[in-house]
């Protein structure tokens, strides 16, 4: 929202501007911008200088390619590692189908999403690596041609998509020993699988418990609200860690491993906040809405599910993805419990004395995908409220 | 079909059919559900520590914790594991207090600096803003502790700044405040100072209703009160205060103040971070006063500090404040991640003391019910604040 | 048509979500590790010698030597181990749950871990003491000289409570600082945050390698503290603590008798007289020992064949670290090392 505002307030008038007139408007209109232009000028100079020459001479970038397959996947076996591209082929098929139906912001993604796999081919890695690399671009652009104008696929796309997630686990996963376990899941791929089941589980999750706790039942609404009010007021790691110490105590003999584990700690955290944005939502339909539904001969399921929930998560969509973004960030929480996520690891790159001191660079890689990776949603969830006319009404 | 329900107008509705009947007994189901659930897993856990030889109970928090802590109140390894706990909740209070104050001041800043006329203002206000949000916390602390405050000199070559700051990578060392005799006389002083300002302010305030005109209240007050007190300072046999100076001995600083490398890069990643939020939600808010608000306050003669004051911050503080404590409750929330770089906060010796005792469910507790007490007083505050807000508005 | 699509992939989610991510409980760990056909084996990751990741992610170390002893004697092969790395904080809440089987983290046998942790202790493979490494050019050599200084320790160890137990009866004040890891205690000590770090005297000199200049580091002689490390178990299973207690005598006994990982094929039942050695390898006609700890009959031999005697397991990996044997010898030669008999 607030990016959108900025923008109109900085587009030019139909006429263009000439450089200097545009200065002279945007810098130097009064005496005292004069002075603060010049002065802020001359720090940015110096911080400029000092980053850059650290930058390009003393900045020993070596260690990020070194340990790019690290970063990717973490201890994913290396003979195993077709899983992973299985799993990026799928996400590839289906994003360069819904393309091709959809176009509009999807194409733009898809094309986003090609011209990685392109760069990505020409980066200095394996042959093999750049291989598959090539397969991907080419799997989205057939796809995305496939897909064109075939809106009759669109019920069986989006059975795709909600198919895709099962699919991915067990794809990833494999079955008993011989398949990977979830120990040995790590890098960006943990982040992101704790990231997307954290965000599709903890969405329902979090409607239903904001539908609980405008129940007008007294006991299903006191639980609800206890449990979000409890949750909100305790930190992620102390959940975190309970579920890594306490679960096996009340639960003995249900032996879930640790990412499960890490992952219903996220999703049960995450849920309590998309409630309260839900249920902010939720208040802001008029009462008229319930009765009018009720008068057309509605249930109550069916009320909520055609007639309220729709109005009441439009109007909160930024607040939404505004959760989502914190719970991809707040996955990084699981390197503190031992995972070995993205931070996970930067932090066992650092240990490693072959690259000994180079805590700023590994930082540095690792702060600018997660950059990525936000930014997008927040730009993404941009696009979606102008398309849909949030708050315009 | 429609004349064959004489039957249920007559007769009562079997009580399996009546909605009040059956709401009450949906909700005894589930409540029983919820109940069961608990009671299942308090036995499973009653079995297992059994099993493990372990017993459930608060005395060991009267037996000797054993452990140092590196900061805090003074603290040795021979008090108790309750006295260590509650070091714990103070570190993290200092670092919570201190970090809302700092991110305040920064979200201000930046909030209105990304409304600047200025172009090269707002877009460093932006990239601020966009930058800082977007990448963990957790990262952004680990990044000021190993890769800035970890870099600093060591010791023996600390960087020395003017007035006896000291900068290196055990900390950075301020000189502190000593109060000494004379403390009681200029005390005096400021109590002198304050009661002339009141009366200065009340005097004022009065005449400014008398003339019906708005103006600045304090503006005879305050400068009252400075004089006083500077008056006081310098007449004050010995001065107040005495500065205590850092000075190397040994091994390390003496004397003076100092912030631990942890505390530092904590209060750092936190006030950054945080920060960034409150800057938006500064902006917005004052954004979500409208334009004709502030021109038809020009029109009526305001100036433009006047038309802030009294204009667009009594309209934009309610739509600040409710967004503004759940960022508070947030950084106090996010300390905790100072377990990573060992700043020694509540879940830090939480956990110290689980893995020394082996009592995890009492541990646990103690830390949960620690910040759920914050929250919920902090939500109380603010609901009390909201209230007495909008009866003052109207 | 399309509710169907939907109904089905609820479905489908919501078993592969349970499914592959959940694993089987048993009741005794023994029956457990062979049903799962896996050993589950908490070790450190940071500790060169004792438990490290190698360059090609390969599990290496004393510990880790240990580990594979006794998936070779439980399942018969050393290679169905899984390595968990722990942090010092994590380890005991680690085997309280169950999630490792055993737990071999250079850790030390004391009281209050015997009753109020939740652990049993096997036979330590291990006598450590702690001590205190800091750079030569502080040209300290005793304790006393350490007052002001700022002293380096991991969280959730004895070495912690240590310290504090050691500057307090020399009347001396450090400001001991606290570090979740082993790695960024040492990082910081080598940037200088700290004067000195304090750890068991294997780990010190383990560590002292990969600092940037190690000769410029010294160990004190002093030890403040006994600290025997050894394999432990959780509290209860007394079947699987006899398994891994005994694993370790096998490594003290072959040592004894001079079989090694090279000799030890050539012990056959028609040539072997020594009946403790026929016994001890499953070479006589009986059942054997192994039956009694329910594994197989020539347990031993698979563990003597996977890791070697216990003198080679040393020489392996903490030999070339410089570390001595110290008491760390046979009792026959005047060390600590005292198998029970196999009877």
């Amino acid at each position: 929202m607030e990016e959108r505002e900025f923008t109109q307030e900085m587009k030019p008038p139909a006429h263009t501007k000439s450089p200097a007139r545009w200065l002279k408007d945007n810098l130097f209109n009064t005496w005292y911008n004069v002075l603060l232009s010049c002065l802020v000028l001359v720090v940015l100079f110096f911080v400029f200088k000092v980053l850059l020459t650290w930058a390009f001479t003393e900045a020993k970038w070596g260690v990020i390619p070194a340990n790019l397959q690290l970063f990717g996947v973490g201890s994913y076996p290396r003979e195993q590692i077709w899983r992973v591209w299985s799993v990026i082929y799928i996400f590839c098929v289906l994003v360069g189908l819904s393309a091709g139906i959809w176009g509009a912001l999807t194409l733009r993604f898809a094309l986003v999403l090609g011209g990685i796999w392109f760069i990505g081919a020409l980066s200095p890695f394996e042959l093999s690596t750049r291989g598959w690399f090539l397969g991907a671009v080419a799997t989205t652009v057939v796809s995305l041609l496939l897909g064109r104008g075939r809106t009759n696929l669109r019920p069986w796309i989006l059975g795709g998509w909600l198919l895709s997630f099962p699919l991915i686990m067990i794809v990833l996963r494999g079955f008993g020993e011989n398949g990977v376990l979830t120990s040995n899941w790590g890098g960006l791929l943990l982040t992101l699988i704790l990231a997307v089941v954290g965000i599709v589980v903890s969405f329902p999750l979090g409607v239903f418990l904001a539908l609980c706790r405008q129940s007008d039942l007294p006991a299903i609404r006191w639980i609800s609200t206890a449990y979000i009010e409890a949750v909100r007021g305790v930190p992620l790691i102390t959940i975190l860690f309970m579920g890594n110490i306490l679960v096996p105590i009340f639960m003995p003999g249900l032996d879930i491993n640790q990412v499960l584990r890490m992952m219903l700690g996220i999703t049960f955290f995450s849920a309590a906040y998309m409630a309260e944005n839900v249920r902010g939502g939720l208040q802001g339909i008029p009462r008229g809405q319930h009765e009018a539904a009720q008068a057309v001969g509605l249930n109550y399921v069916q009320t909520m599910l055609f007639i309220v929930l729709p109005q009441a998560l439009r109007s909160v969509i930024p607040a939404i993805v505004g959760q989502f973004i914190a719970l991809f960030k707040d996955t990084s929480l699981v390197a503190i419990i031992g995972l070995i996520d993205l931070l996970g690891v930067a932090r066992s790159v650092i240990a490693n004395p072959d690259w000994f001191g180079l805590q700023a660079e590994v930082y540095l890689f690792a702060a600018i995908i997660y950059f990525i990776f936000s930014y997008s949603m927040s730009y993404g969830s941009q696009e979606i409220e102008t398309a849909l006319g949030v708050g315009e009404h | 079909m429609e004349n064959n329900s004489p039957k249920v107008v007559s007769g009562k509705i079997p009580f399996w059919r009546d909605i009040r009947v059956l709401r009450i007994l949906f909700q005894v189901i589930f409540l029983l559900g919820v109940i069961l659930l608990l009671v299942i897993l308090y036995t499973n856990m009653l079995k297992g520590l059994r099993g493990l030889g372990l017993t459930l109970n608060l005395d060991f928090l009267q037996d000797e914790a054993g452990f140092d802590i590196s900061e805090g109140i003074p603290y040795e390894p021979s008090d108790v594991y309750l006295k260590a706990f509650w070091v714990g909740i103070l570190n993290t209070l200092k670092v919570s207090v201190i970090g809302i104050v700092c991110a305040t001041l920064l979200g201000l800043f930046f909030g209105i600096a990304r409304l600047s006329s200025n172009w090269l203002i707002r877009t460093i206000a932006t990239a601020y803003v966009e930058c800082f949000r977007n990448i963990p916390l957790l990262l952004q602390i680990l990044f000021w502790y190993t890769a800035v405050v970890g870099q600093l000199p060591r010791v023996r070559e600390s960087i020395a700044l003017f007035g006896g700051v000291f900068i290196n990578n055990r900390g950075i060392y301020l000189p502190s405040p000593e109060p000494t005799s004379g403390l009681g006389i200029w005390l005096g002083f400021l109590g002198v100072g304050l009661l002339l300002a009141v009366v200065l302010y009340v005097v004022r305030w009065r005449k400014l209703q008398q003339l019906d005109r708005p103006g600045f209240r304090a503006k005879w007050a305050l400068p009252a009160f400075l004089i006083v007190a500077l008056c006081g300072w310098f007449l004050t046999p010995g001065r107040p205060f005495t500065l205590d100076l850092p000075v190397l001995q040994g091994f390390n600083f003496k004397g003076g103040m100092r912030f631990s490398p942890e505390f530092s890069a904590l209060l750092i990643a936190l006030s950054v971070y945080t920060g960034a939020f409150i800057a938006e939600i500064v902006r917005s808010g004052i954004q979500s006063v409208v334009k004709g608000q502030r021109e038809a306050a020009k029109a009526v003669g305001l100036n433009e500090s006047q038309t802030l004051r009294l204009i667009v911050l009594p309209q934009s503080i309610p739509i600040i404040v409710p967004p503004l404590t759940s960022q508070y409750l947030n950084l106090t929330k996010n300390s905790s991640l100072a377990v990573a770089i060992g700043f020694p906060d509540l879940v830090s010796v939480g956990n110290t003391m689980m893995t020394q005792t082996g009592q995890s469910i009492p541990v646990f507790a103690m830390i949960m019910t620690s910040y759920l007490v914050m929250s919920l007083t902090t939500s109380a505050a603010m609901n009390w604040y909201n209230r007495w807000i909008n009866r003052v508005g109207r | 048509m399309r509710k169907l699509l939907f109904r089905v992939s609820a479905l489908v989610l919501a078993i592969a979500l349970v499914v592959p991510l959940l694993a089987e409980g048993e009741k005794g760990i023994l029956d457990k590790v062979k049903n799962r056909g896996r050993l589950i084996c908490g070790v450190n990751k940071e500790l060169p010698g004792f438990g490290f990741l190698g360059q090609n992610g390969e599990w290496k170390g004393f510990d880790v030597d240990y580990g594979r002893a006794i998936a070779a004697a439980v399942l018969g092969d050393p290679n169905k181990v899984e390595f968990r790395p722990l942090k010092a904080a994590e380890r005991f809440p680690a085997l309280q749950t169950g999630e490792i089987d055993v737990l071999i983290r250079n850790t030390t046998w004391t009281l209050t871990r015997d009753t109020d942790l939740g652990a049993d202790f096997c036979p330590p493979t291990f006598y450590d003491g702690q001590g205190f490494m800091l750079r030569k050019e502080l040209g300290i050599t005793s304790l006393k000289e350490l007052a002001g200084a700022t002293i380096g320790v991991t969280a959730g160890s004895t070495t912690e409570l240590n310290l504090a137990d050691t500057t307090r009866a020399l009347g001396i004040e450090v400001e001991s600082i606290v570090f979740e890891e082993t790695e960024t205690l040492y990082q910081s000590y080598d940037q200088g945050r700290c004067d000195a770090v304090t750890s068991d005297k294997s780990q010190l000199l383990s560590r002292r390698q990969s600092l940037k200049d190690p000769d410029a580091h010294s160990i004190l002689d002093v030890t403040i503290s006994k600290e025997p490390l050894g394999p432990v178990t959780v509290h209860g299973d007394n079947k699987w603590n006899d398994v891994v207690s005994w694993v370790v005598y096998a490594t003290f006994s072959a040592e004894e008798h001079g079989i090694t990982q090279a000799n030890v094929s050539t012990f056959k039942p028609e040539s072997t007289e020594n009946p403790e050695i026929k016994r001890f390898l499953g070479l006589d006609e009986s059942g054997g020992m192994g039956e009694k700890l329910g594994l197989s009959k020539d347990w031993a031999r698979q563990v003597i064949a996977a890791v070697g005697n216990y003198g080679e397991i040393f020489d392996r990996n903490l030999t070339p670290l410089g570390l001595p044997r110290g008491v760390n010898k046979p009792w026959t030669q005047g060390g600590l090392l005292y198998a029970m008999p196999f009877r």
